[in-house]
């Protein structure tokens, strides 16, 4: 793909007199990509992937510094480049300022590193949706500054109208930016709690979302083909605008708080799309290369979570998941023996097992309990026991929510495995570990065809000798709202308490 | 460039990233996302050719706003992505295989 042919002297498109740039600013361009896929290449061992993180900064300066050395001449000729220069009658807010432009860097660049170097690793699934926001919004801005001006983008036409195709692509990447940017905000205060995480489900919001969605398509094709449409001309464009934060918002919030996996995904890959949107207005080979690379990924991942799930993408856009747990929980609730143990019981047996395998769910996060669970399988291994962690897909709140988690607390991470490559092993293991983790352990998923979880893969927990299940209380349900047999099994120990305090106390025994 | 050519572009690089993030290993999904989100700012392109549009102040404030959420997103998320890889840390040593107490 690197060989696009370099030609921009296609001069039927009027447009393409804008665009007809220099062949070393294509190529930077063109090199900005290259870097954007090595930086995601890196990802594929934690040992290549911080330099495929450096190859990903210098992508962007590449594409940055290429902009501005490209773009702010233009600007000396409709203003000047800095206050002190213009000449009389010449306002220096005609174009913009070098000055600015580094003071927007700097500010919005300050906010975004003091945010990164604060952010508690447990908050990372709000940070990215705040971040999604962001892309979203800034979307939106370019495409709304296109519409009002789209002789700077070189997207007008010589009668005057914005291009046919150019609407087209300004629109969808206005309307993805904007879905992008209110799906996120909600997605943000749900994970933050700033919003219930229950799914709130507004009366025949199907029939809304559907009607919202038609119409978004439909305003947008009349746009296109509308016969006024002169710079800022078209209120259709507006309309969409409007629409489409409308749906972001509506989409978003009849979807429950273990359904976040998907969204963040899907709000990742609507990221990309918009930036993909927006470099085809722009004819620019960077942001085409990077919105598809990004778009892509979030797709990607949103099919791993669901398949995860053993859930359909429409089914969790649907929403609604986990919203009627008091129904699904009800009949099964009679109390039912389960026993109970202390942290001085579950450290004596650990320290008899040859083979423990931890599984981490959202609860370990919430609880904050991953440094302490470190601390207690240091003082295992000292003592001779193979320590092993099982990571389901979608534990937590985001793709490898866990696995950052552990690898803050210092756990090595060739000690951590993937659900596949562990499964087989419980039939192997003295003690199954879950911590904070409930529906990945439920044999429902395989055996109740009526389980809201049926078919979604689960760890074999009950293969193990032992099973140490750390929950705050009997009273709670996983996020399905259904029962989970694990606890009464014969071989399962309840360890009913806080699961950082818990793991603490059995560390404690273990000395 | 023609419609066609930028397409062409476009489809191959979804295609690229199709493979490209398959071969993520799945530990690294957090900083996946949260690089492709610092990538993603790559609109910043689009905000700074706004803001140095000539004649339109309404233009420029607009790309000026953009060119501020995205540096928000540039510097914040290739700094959080790089804080997460420093802490994916390999066994220091193979660990010694202790005897077991009775």
């Amino acid at each position: 793909m690197t060989l696009q042919p370099m030609e921009t002297s296609d001069l039927s498109v009027a447009a393409d007199a804008v665009h007809a740039v220099n062949p070393w600013v294509a190529l930077a361009y063109l090199a900005a990509g290259v870097l954007f896929i090595l930086a995601l290449r890196g990802l594929s061992s934690p040992a290549t992937s911080q330099r495929g993180n450096r190859f990903g900064m210098a992508g962007m300066l590449i594409a940055v510094v290429t902009t501005l050395l490209t773009h702010l001449p233009v600007t000396k000729t409709g203003g000047c480049a800095w206050p002190a220069d213009c000449g009389p009658g010449v306002h220096w807010f005609d174009g913009v300022t070098f000055g600015e432009i580094l003071a927007a860097i700097a500010l919005g660049g300050a906010v975004g590193w003091i945010i990164a170097r604060r952010i508690a690793m447990t908050a990372m699934p709000q940070l990215v949706a705040a971040f999604h926001s962001l892309v979203g919004l800034a979307a939106v801005l370019v495409a709304v500054a296109a519409f009002l001006n789209p002789g700077a983008f070189g997207i007008l036409g010589m009668d005057g109208n914005i291009l046919t195709v150019s609407r087209v692509e300004m629109a969808l990447g206005a309307a993805i930016g904007a879905i992008t940017f209110s799906g996120s905000v909600i997605a943000f205060a749900k994970l933050n709690g700033n919003m219930s995480g229950k799914p709130i489900l507004l009366p025949g919001r199907h029939l809304i979302n559907l009607g919202t969605l038609v119409g978004i398509v439909a305003l947008t094709g009349v746009f296109t083909v509308a016969a006024n449409a002169g710079p800022g001309e078209n209120n259709l464009f507006w309309i969409v605008l409007v629409l489409s934060f409308a749906i972001g918002f509506l989409l978003i919030i009849p979807i429950g708080g273990a359904d976040m996996p998907v969204v963040v995904s899907m709000l990742n890959s609507y990221s990309g799309w918009a930036a993909a949107a927006m470099g085809f207005t722009l004819h620019n080979t960077a942001m085409i290369v990077t919105g598809a690379l990004v778009g892509s990924s979030g797709a990607i991942l949103s099919y791993i979570m669901c398949r995860a799930m053993n859930r359909s993408f429409i089914s969790v856009i649907a929403g609604g998941f986990g919203a009627d747990d008091a129904i699904a929980g009800g009949e099964a609730r009679e109390q039912r023996p389960y026993k109970s143990g202390s942290a001085e019981d579950a450290a004596y047996m650990l320290e008899q097992a040859e083979k423990v395998i931890i599984i981490p769910g959202y609860g370990m996060a919430v609880a904050q309990a991953q440094h302490a669970l470190r601390e207690m399988a240091d003082k295992l291994k000292a003592k001779g026991v193979e320590v092993k962690y099982a990571i389901h897909p979608v534990a937590g709140r985001m793709p490898g929510h866990m696995n950052v988690l552990l690898a803050e607390a210092q756990v090595p991470y060739d000690e951590v495995f993937e659900l596949e490559d562990i499964n087989s092993e419980f039939a192997q293991a003295d003690v199954a570990f879950v911590i904070g983790a409930n529906d990945v352990v439920n044999p429902a998923a395989k055996t109740d065809k009526s389980s809201p979880i049926y078919g979604m893969p689960v760890f074999d927990v009950g293969n193990a000798k032992q099973v140490f299940f750390i929950k705050r209380s009997m009273g709670g349900v996983g996020y399905a709202g259904v029962d989970n047999d694990v606890f009464y099994l014969d071989q399962t120990m309840m360890l009913l308490a806080d699961a950082k305090k818990m793991v603490e106390d059995i560390v404690k025994n273990l000395d | 460039m023609d419609f066609i050519s930028i397409l062409s572009i476009f489809v191959l690089a979804c295609f690229v990233g199709y493979y490209v993030v398959w071969s993520v290993t799945p530990a690294l999904h957090t900083p996946l996302m949260a690089v492709t989100n610092a990538i993603s700012s790559v609109i910043i392109v689009g905000a700074l050719i706004a803001s140095a549009a000539a004649g339109s102040a309404g233009s420029k404030w607009l790309g000026l706003a953009a060119v501020a959420l995205a540096s928000v997103n540039i510097f914040g998320g290739f700094a959080v992505t790089a804080r997460m890889l420093a802490m994916y840390k390999k066994k220091d040593k193979p660990a010694p295989p202790a005897e077991k107490q009775a």
